[in-house]
């Protein structure tokens, strides 16, 4: 019976499906060479993965930060220790809500949309036509992608961390009446810049590579029917907050 | 082809945006300036006991910062700690028989080392020690002194009868 439940089992097929996306990352490492001869389509797939993300992105962004900064200041005043508002908001950002939040909307924004673009080119066949072409579809379609993520992913978390802090300024400062000298003077002085914001950058460099990964890999195995695509781009978000979040925890434990 | 350039200016407003946006971050939001550890040089100092000092805690003359903790380490054969500071460069007139003391900022915070400057013509030099130091107020055993030697209105509650053998002011 457990042998069965190995052979066609959840846990082989979770296996499998984990040591395929291994492979694949390697596949893609092995086109990126060939993908950069025509750069165009990364710097397309840029504007198309990162650019058209920027309003989501700012604009969570900014609600963190003035939720953050509401949130924080009522707790914090029950000690006497509004003066902290500004580090508090910035090391909370930089560290963990910055590189993990952009990763989930990212996941949803850009992520879905990948898998469902090279789901669909695998349900019409135009993956195969590549092949017969002797168009590489690794290094001509999904390389792009993958790069493109991984670019744009620390960008929009530093979009999304500088947003956040207008906010909690503006929450924090213009609202709430934490002096503004106190609020930029404590954060300067607690907030470093390789320790935080680099640190930030890293975190935000790994979920780039793992969603998009999970993205391009989802489309490109999906089943070639329409319920496949439909299941692929549910998993891809699905898939990408559980790794983002567990990697996140892994991270902070070692960059710490 | 002109709709291929518009995605590149597109992509490349995207990218110079996300550098601004680091620069942002990394210059408005931290202080730069304190780290940078190009040129400075290390001075050594013994405490017996350097309560919680970390690894980069300010060093301060008159409460302006000239440098940083770079290291705290065990002494194996004196048994106190070594602690070594390291100072910019720009400041390089504090005199050689200058003491280190360690503060603390505020009630709570954190701990920093003080350079109270003496009146040697000499001053230090890269790889120096710092004789005279002074460790770090212990809170802990403040309060435990100050219950002891309290003891005479304290003895009043049954709570504080434990502290009745000891000899009262024997610290």
């Amino acid at each position: 019976m457990n042998a069965r439940f190995l052979r066609d089992g959840y846990v082989t097929d979770a296996l499998a499906q984990i040591g395929a996306a291994g492979l694949f990352f390697f596949t893609i490492l092995g086109a990126v060479p060939k993908s950069l001869r025509h750069f165009r389509e990364t710097v397309r797939q840029i504007w198309f993965v990162g650019a058209m993300s920027l309003v989501i992105i700012m604009t969570c962004g900014l609600f963190v930060g003035m939720v953050l900064a509401l949130q924080l200041y009522h707790t914090l005043s029950i000690f006497g220790g509004t003066a902290a508002l500004g580090t508090v908001v910035a090391l909370s950002l930089f560290r963990e809500l910055g590189p993990v939040v952009t990763a989930l909307l990212f996941a949803g924004r850009a992520g879905t949309s990948i898998t469902a673009e090279i789901g669909l080119m695998r349900a019409t066949d135009q993956l195969a036509a590549m092949e017969m072409m002797a168009v590489d579809p690794v290094a001509y379609v999904v390389a792009p992608r993958f790069l493109a993520g991984v670019i744009a992913m620390p960008i929009l978390a530093c979009v999304f961390n500088a947003l956040g802090i207008f906010g909690g300024h503006l929450v924090g400062v213009t609202w709430l009446g934490v002096d503004n000298g106190t609020f930029w003077g404590n954060m300067t002085a607690n907030v470093e810049v390789w320790a935080d914001v680099i640190n930030g950058v890293w975190k935000s460099l790994a979920f780039g590579a793992v969603v998009t990964l999970i993205a391009v890999f989802q489309g490109y195995t999906t089943p070639p029917t329409s319920e496949g695509v439909a299941y692929a781009t549910t998993r891809t978000v699905v898939f990408s907050s559980i790794v983002v979040l567990a990697l996140d925890f892994v991270l902070t434990a070692f960059l710490m | 082809m002109t709709q291929r350039r518009s995605y590149a200016v597109g992509t490349g407003l995207f990218i110079l945006l996300g550098f601004a946006a680091l620069a942002y971050l990394a210059t408005q939001t931290t202080s730069v300036a304190n780290y940078r550890q190009g040129d400075s040089y290390t001075v050594k100092a013994r405490f017996g006991n350097v309560g919680q000092l970390k690894l980069r805690a300010p060093v301060k003359i008159a409460g302006v910062r000239i440098g940083s903790v770079s290291s705290v380490q065990l002494e194996p054969d004196k048994l106190d700690a070594l602690v070594t500071l390291s100072i910019d460069k720009r400041y390089h007139d504090i005199p050689d028989d200058s003491s280190a003391v360690i503060f603390t900022s505020g009630l709570l915070g954190d701990q920093y080392v003080g350079i109270q400057p003496g009146g040697s013509p000499e001053m230090l030099k890269d790889g120096d020690e710092l004789v005279l130091t002074q460790s770090a107020l212990q809170l802990e055993d403040l309060i435990g002194k100050f219950l002891v030697n309290g003891s005479g209105d304290a003895s009043k509650k049954p709570a504080a009868n434990a502290q009745d053998h000891k000899p009262a002011g024997g610290s």
